[in-house]
């Protein structure tokens, strides 16, 4: 542990950054964002194509025997900081990260090969919970059918794939078998959707791991989902920040610039300090997963204890700082501050993380 | 005067190492005899120049170089007692001294014969650096220095002070000064302890009474007193790199034992306070391995100003939840003598006292306001405060 991996950007790493960020400038500027929110449709179908099919990301961290590229878990990081950054409707994250390290942790190659092409898969988990967490009312599966109803999954109703755990075993189910219900959600720009897989007859599903495999393919892809949505978080917060910088260095008031004030340049500056700690944190947790180091869970879950307060604070404080203009639809720092939040959530709170690395780390909870 | 470093590589430094270490056996060697020698290879910071104590290597060789040392059981120059020394002059001599005079400071300094002392801040130039009042007047080839500085930490030990002074008041106040080595046995320097608020006495003022410090003591050029103090004073940020700590080895370390060690003392509502703790130290941990990876490959971030606010809080919050978690130990404390602390041992003090001495943290060293509108103007690039003292002559300023 005193062996710390590299935390910096590698030149091929930047060289990826430049093209992701050059074709997000280009088909998802935040206007366009703000914009599909009015629409009834979750996940930008056209971007996703672009970014799977031009910039080949779908398969970044899969190996080539699987039509993958062969990169790891650090260049999704980069993919995710950019997907952040312009607050992105792709359901990267949810299929690219979550999704295929559980069939990667299952081993299910033929699940890889299809995601490596751009298929989109979800886990039929709520987005708040921890994978590797039980749920309290899981779907049932017996016989080759699954029934039940898993509420508030992200990326679900642009999936072609569900993967659901269920008691014992994480199944295989055919979005469409499944009734999908988008929901009006929290992050407009990371929908939420109720599935219902029925209750009489239930919906076909295939087994993809069983028994003892399944705590373990579970526990790798929370850690993987926890430690690589720092990543997201990291962009965000860099974004706002950058915003916010840029509004207190044009607007006057009171006959200054108010970026001279020091009561908003210590707030900024202590942001930036901020951001600078969620960055190493969250270069470390790519890092581990993206060599399995014996240290990712501890590293994912003190990369979501970081930088799900870091992301809050940033899209905050850019609300703040921005005053009134902030605080309206036609800017777009509401679209981060509804993502922060919801990410905040996402696979566990940053309090639920920080209990985490107490017990990862011999520090137990008081005694009753 | 600028180092180009040239080809090295962990294995020709090793076997530097292994020659010296045949020629001057540590354990029949005295321990100044063998320092010098290691000075005189070369080996005591391989990034500085060929006949300075180093190399022209890279500096990232250097880590190999004490490794090396350090498994033959050999002495070290004991740097917590010199840190200035180390730390802020010798990078100040390498830019601004003429030949002749780093010859002369560079190895004792180096071996820690000679300790440093800083002759900064007084009681009207805090955070204002630049208000210095302390004067330096031109007789011959001597100049005569008369002021009060303060907050000098090992002035009591030094042999040498890094000196800034005012030369002329007619100038705005950034303009007018001028950069000085002080031997500090000069009659009229006079060093009184100043005792804080632990009890003991780190610090010192220093009162300067008709001072005779000759023009060959100088560095840099008259008036350029404040370009040269940025030298000193950007490299105490940078000195926070190095190597990497392991894990729980800083402030939040005894506070995780407490809770460890002591069941009984633990409490609910400490409980997340100490969680918190924990994940902003090893969140600091790694952005300081950052920084030292950004370092070694010779792009400095901007990270090491962040730092230093960011330990602060860190030290005085995991101090202060230490005595949550002392039960009513916390209420003894060890010792409120006047005394000298040793930085060449480990402190071994109550956590009253850390509670205590962490205050200083967020003050020493530029205060975390200060750091603050550093990251905020330099950084973050934020319009300048409005900042009328700086265009007017030093003797015309409001005091």
């Amino acid at each position: 542990m005193s062996d710390v991996p590299s935390l910096l950007y590698t030149d091929v790493e930047d060289d990826l950054r430049a093209a992701v960020r050059s074709m997000l400038e280009s088909h998802s500027p935040w206007a366009r964002v703000l914009e599909r929110t009015d629409g009834d449709v979750a996940g930008d179908r056209k971007l996703w194509t672009l970014l799977t099919d031009d910039l080949g990301l779908a398969g970044l961290a899969l190996g080539e025997d699987v039509g993958g590229a062969g990169a790891s878990w650090r260049e999704v990081a980069v993919v995710l900081e950019e997907l952040g950054r312009a607050v992105c409707d792709v359901p990267y994250l949810t299929s690219v990260v979550t999704a295929t390290a559980l069939a990667e942790a299952v081993g299910a190659r033929e699940l890889l090969a299809e995601l490596a092409t751009g298929a989109v898969a979800a886990v039929a988990v709520p987005f708040t919970q921890p994978l590797d967490h039980p749920v309290s009312d899981p779907p049932r599966f017996a016989a080759g059918r699954i029934r039940g109803r898993v509420p508030a999954v992200a990326g679900a109703a642009e999936a072609d794939v569900l993967l659901v755990p269920v008691a014992g075993a994480v199944v295989r189910v055919a979005a469409a078998d499944a009734r999908i219900e988008p929901v009006p959600s929290l992050d407009m720009t990371r929908r939420v959707a109720d599935i219902d897989f029925g209750a009489e007859g239930g919906a076909a599903a295939t087994v993809l791991a069983e028994r003892d495999a399944v705590p373990a393919a579970l526990a790798r892809a929370a850690a993987v989902s926890a430690a690589l949505l720092a990543s997201e978080q990291l962009g965000l917060a860099q974004r706002c920040l950058e915003m916010t910088v840029e509004y207190v260095g044009q607007r006057r008031q009171f006959g200054r610039l108010i970026g001279s004030y020091q009561a908003l340049k210590h707030r900024l500056a202590d942001l930036w300090t901020a951001i600078a700690q969620a960055r190493a944190v969250a270069r470390y947790a790519a890092a581990c997963a993206a060599v399995d180091d014996k240290d990712l869970p501890v590293a994912a879950s003190l990369a979501q204890a970081v930088c799900s307060v870091v992301a809050q604070q940033a899209a905050e404080e850019c609300v703040q700082l921005h005053g009134g203009i902030g605080f309206t639809w036609e800017h777009p720092a509401h679209l981060y501050l509804k993502r922060a939040r919801a990410d905040a959530l996402a696979h566990g709170t940053a309090g639920w993380h920080r209990r985490r690395v107490g017990a990862l780390v011999d520090l137990p909870p008081v005694a009753d | 005067m600028s180092v180009s470093p040239t080809s090295g590589s962990p294995t020709s430094v090793v076997t530097k190492v292994d020659e010296l270490l045949a020629a001057h056996p540590p354990a029949g060697t005295d321990r100044l005899a063998f320092l010098r020698a290691r000075f005189d290879a070369g080996l005591a910071w391989v990034h500085f120049p060929e006949t300075l104590g180093g190399l022209g290597l890279d500096a990232s060789l250097q880590p190999v170089v004490d490794a090396a040392f350090a498994a033959a059981g050999a002495p070290d120059n004991r740097p917590q007692g010199n840190v200035i020394g180390l730390g802020m002059a010798a990078p100040t001599l390498l830019r601004y001294a003429t030949p002749e005079q780093q010859r002369r400071w560079m190895r004792p300094l180096w071996t820690g014969e000679e300790i440093w002392c800083q002759l900064f801040s007084e009681p009207g130039a805090g955070s204002d650096l630049a208000a210095v009042a302390a004067t330096a007047r031109r007789d011959g080839d001597d100049w005569v220095v008369n002021g009060q500085k303060v907050w000098t930490s090992l002035a009591h030990d030094s042999a040498w002070a890094l000196l800034l002074v005012r030369t002329d008041r007619d100038l705005p106040k950034h303009r007018g000064l001028t950069y000085f080595v002080l031997d500090m046995s000069t009659p009229g320097v006079d060093v009184r302890p100043l005792r804080q608020l632990t009890g003991e006495a780190e610090f010192n003022e220093v009162y300067l009474d008709d001072v005779r410090v000759p023009d060959a003591n100088r560095l840099g050029a008259v008036g350029e007193g404040w370009r040269v103090t940025q030298t000193t004073l950007m490299n105490e940020r940078v000195a926070i790199g190095g190597a990497v700590a392991p894990r729980e080895e800083g402030a939040i370390g005894p506070v995780a034992r407490e809770w460890r060690e002591h069941p009984r003392r633990r409490d609910a509502s400490a409980y997340d306070e100490l969680l918190r703790l924990w994940v902003d130290a090893e969140a600091l941990r790694l952005t300081s391995a950052r920084l030292g990876q950004q370092l070694e490959v010779g792009a400095p971030g901007p990270e090491g100003s962040g730092l230093k606010l960011a330990f602060a809080r860190l030290a005085q919050a995991a101090s202060s939840l230490h005595l949550d978690l002392a039960g009513a130990d916390a209420l003894r404390y060890d010792d409120w003598s006047m005394r000298r602390p040793d930085f060449t041992t480990p402190l071994d003090r109550v956590p009253g006292f850390w509670y205590l001495r962490t205050r200083a943290n967020s003050i020493e060293g530029g205060t975390s306001e200060v750091m603050r509108n550093i990251i905020a103007e330099r950084v973050l690039g934020l319009p300048a405060e409005s900042r009328p003292d700086r265009d007017i002559p030093w003797k015309d300023l409001p005091r």
